[in-house]
């Protein structure tokens, strides 16, 4: 049985309803959109680029708390990132996300995001935490500067099985 | 209890169908240590007894193939499939001048019809009508049909409340109207569609209507015949029965004139490498070995629904969903959607302000509730409502107005958490 407390902690509550670099940006440097069709959540997630690190980064869209709250706190976490740092921090969230891996064996990753530990307990919230990131590494690829390393991770498949559209 | 005394006055109701109850075993669920509340009755019902012993002994006693078999099981099977035919096509109202045909389900049963008759009868300038309030299954396989017609789809309005817009639909009948699709109860706000005046309406435009009824069957006394739509659909599986069959009932003047819509065993009358001449209807769109112990447990759901009889299924949900409605307009920070209309059955939508439905549905779920969030696969109705989703609550005739008061105060727990 998932702990409600755990999955709606004061911090993502406090994101979702103050969301972070919430907001449109104009002349990005990369650009992408998170849909989920199952349930119709949608958000875009902009970049603009400093050299090989994200210099700003902001995202717009609807949906629940873990989502809205999971793209807000995602965009604390990758200011000021590199393309390979943000596939490193992306791979310790969604191995915690979705194998509940513990967040404290990389603090000095996740920081901030390990709030979402809870979530690995509901399998079918996985989707929400992750689908920002998903569109912020699609938009990585699109800035030449940020493009993320030519290999995966070995923890973050790029779509993952519990994460397929039914 | 004798079921004969239920519903003598409503306040005894729920007590009288906890023997309903019984039935069913999978009510006895816990979740998350709470008793299953189940309220996603529009996705899909819940099965008694009598259809798990049918499939079951179906299954121990009478399994084999149907049709051209000599031997003593096929002759069973093919007796105990076209019995299910014949009693689940009375219920319907599927007499005179009506075939039933099996399929897959509603979604199967539409394509079909989209396919052999849309595909075939449709030309360009041809219109297509949809109500704005259609289930997915409903609008896309005529928006297919009429991208490879060249014909035109059109959409009924929908207003706020829920409600189908009939002089809007009477203005868009014309000559170039060939076919109009709608729903019978709407499975995301539960509105009551008046099929009968829609399918007079229609007829006088020289159009065919097809009704979907994968939320109404469920519900409601159904009389195909007395409807006069050319079509109806609807889901055994949304009918106290298995997954995997629902039914096609056609006109069969019209039937007779389609082709196919899968070809293969069984529906022919002769095959050669030159030619294949087809079987008459309904085998011709019976293609392969059918759904033959989901056809045998659909119309164990239909006797178990006669027994305690669809008028009074339907007047003891009606008094559910009128006292659920009453609870959540009483509610702070709840608001129903799309529920207007006066006629209206078994399914409420609804939002929890500054709450996301999915967030809704999570918590809900803790407290063993189980409600549908999000969609309900009809985007163009959410987006008429202004809302990227709702919780939906359905109801069944095994639902009491204790889970009622479960779900409101699971809301009150929403609220806390989300304060």
């Amino acid at each position: 049985m998932g702990d409600l407390t755990q999955l709606y902690q004061s911090v993502i509550l406090d994101h979702y309803k103050n969301p972070r670099n919430c907001r449109s940006m104009e002349h990005a440097d990369g650009q992408a959109q998170g849909y989920n069709p199952l349930c119709g959540d949608q958000l875009t997630v902009w970049l603009k680029m400093q050299g090989d690190r994200i210099d700003d980064v902001s995202f717009v869209g609807s949906g629940c708390a873990i989502s809205k709250a999971s793209a807000s706190l995602m965009t604390l976490a990758v200011k000021g990132k590199t393309g390979s740092e943000v596939a490193a921090i992306f791979a310790d969230f969604h191995s915690m996300v979705t194998t509940g891996a513990d967040p404290d064996t990389s603090p000095e990753k996740l920081g901030k995001l390990a709030v979402f530990s809870g979530v690995s307990e509901f399998p079918s919230r996985v989707k929400c935490a992750s689908m920002s990131w998903h569109a912020l590494k699609e938009a990585l690829g699109k800035t030449i500067s940020g493009a993320p390393p030519t290999t995966q991770p070995a923890q973050s498949p790029a779509k993952p099985p519990g994460e397929e559209p039914l | 209890m004798s079921r004969s005394s239920l519903l003598t006055e409503p306040t005894t109701v729920s007590e009288e169908m906890a023997g309903v109850r019984q039935d069913f075993p999978v009510l006895r669920t816990q979740v998350n240590g709470k008793p299953l509340v189940y309220l996603d009755n529009a996705a899909t019902s819940q099965k008694p007894v009598a259809v798990l012993d049918a499939l079951s002994r179906f299954y121990r006693e009478e399994n084999a193939n149907i049709h051209r078999g000599v031997h003593h099981l096929s002759e069973r099977a093919s007796d105990a499939y076209e019995s299910a035919r014949g009693q689940i096509g009375l219920f319907l109202g599927a007499s005179q001048g009506y075939t039933l045909i099996f399929t897959r389900g509603s979604t199967e049963a539409i394509n079909l019809v989209a396919h052999s008759f849309g595909g075939t009868q449709l030309k360009a300038g041809d219109e297509v009508l949809v109500s704005e309030m259609e289930h997915h299954s409903n609008i896309v396989p005529w928006q297919q049909v009429c991208r490879s017609t060249g014909a035109v789809l059109r959409v009924i309005p929908v207003s706020q409340g829920g409600v189908l817009d009939l002089g809007a639909y009477e203005r868009s009948l014309s000559g170039r109207t060939r076919i109009v699709a709608v729903t019978h109860v709407s499975n995301a706000i539960g509105t009551v569609n008046p099929v009968r005046r829609i399918t007079a309406l229609a007829h006088a435009a020289g159009a065919v209507v097809i009704v979907d009824g994968a939320q109404s069957a469920p519900h409601l006394s159904v009389d195909v015949r007395e409807t006069g739509c050319d079509f109806f659909v609807c889901s055994g599986h949304k009918m106290l029965g298995p997954t995997g069959i629902g039914v096609l009932i056609g006109r069969d003047k019209i039937l007779q004139d389609m082709p196919p819509y899968q070809t293969g065993g069984g529906m022919i009358a002769r095959v050669s490498f030159q030619e294949t001449t087809f079987a008459g209807i309904p085998g011709r769109f019976e293609a392969g070995t059918p759904p033959i112990a989901q056809a045998v447990g659909f119309a164990a759901a239909i006797g178990y629904m006669q027994g305690i009889g669809i008028d009074r299924i339907g007047s003891y949900e009606s008094m559910l969903l009128t006292c659920a409605t009453e609870r959540l307009r009483e509610a702070p920070g709840v608001r129903l959607v799309g529920a207007e209309s006066d006629e209206r059955a078994s399914v409420l939508s609804f939002v929890v302000e500054g709450v996301h439905p999915h967030d809704v549905g999570t918590i809900l779920n803790q407290e063993g509730i189980a409600v549908r969030t999000g969609h309900h696969c009809a985007q163009p109705l959410m987006e008429k409502m202004g809302v990227p989703g709702t919780v939906r609550a359905s109801f069944s005739f095994y639902n009491t107005v204790a889970e009622i008061d479960v779900l409101i105060n699971g809301l009150r727990k929403v609220q806390e958490v989300f304060n």
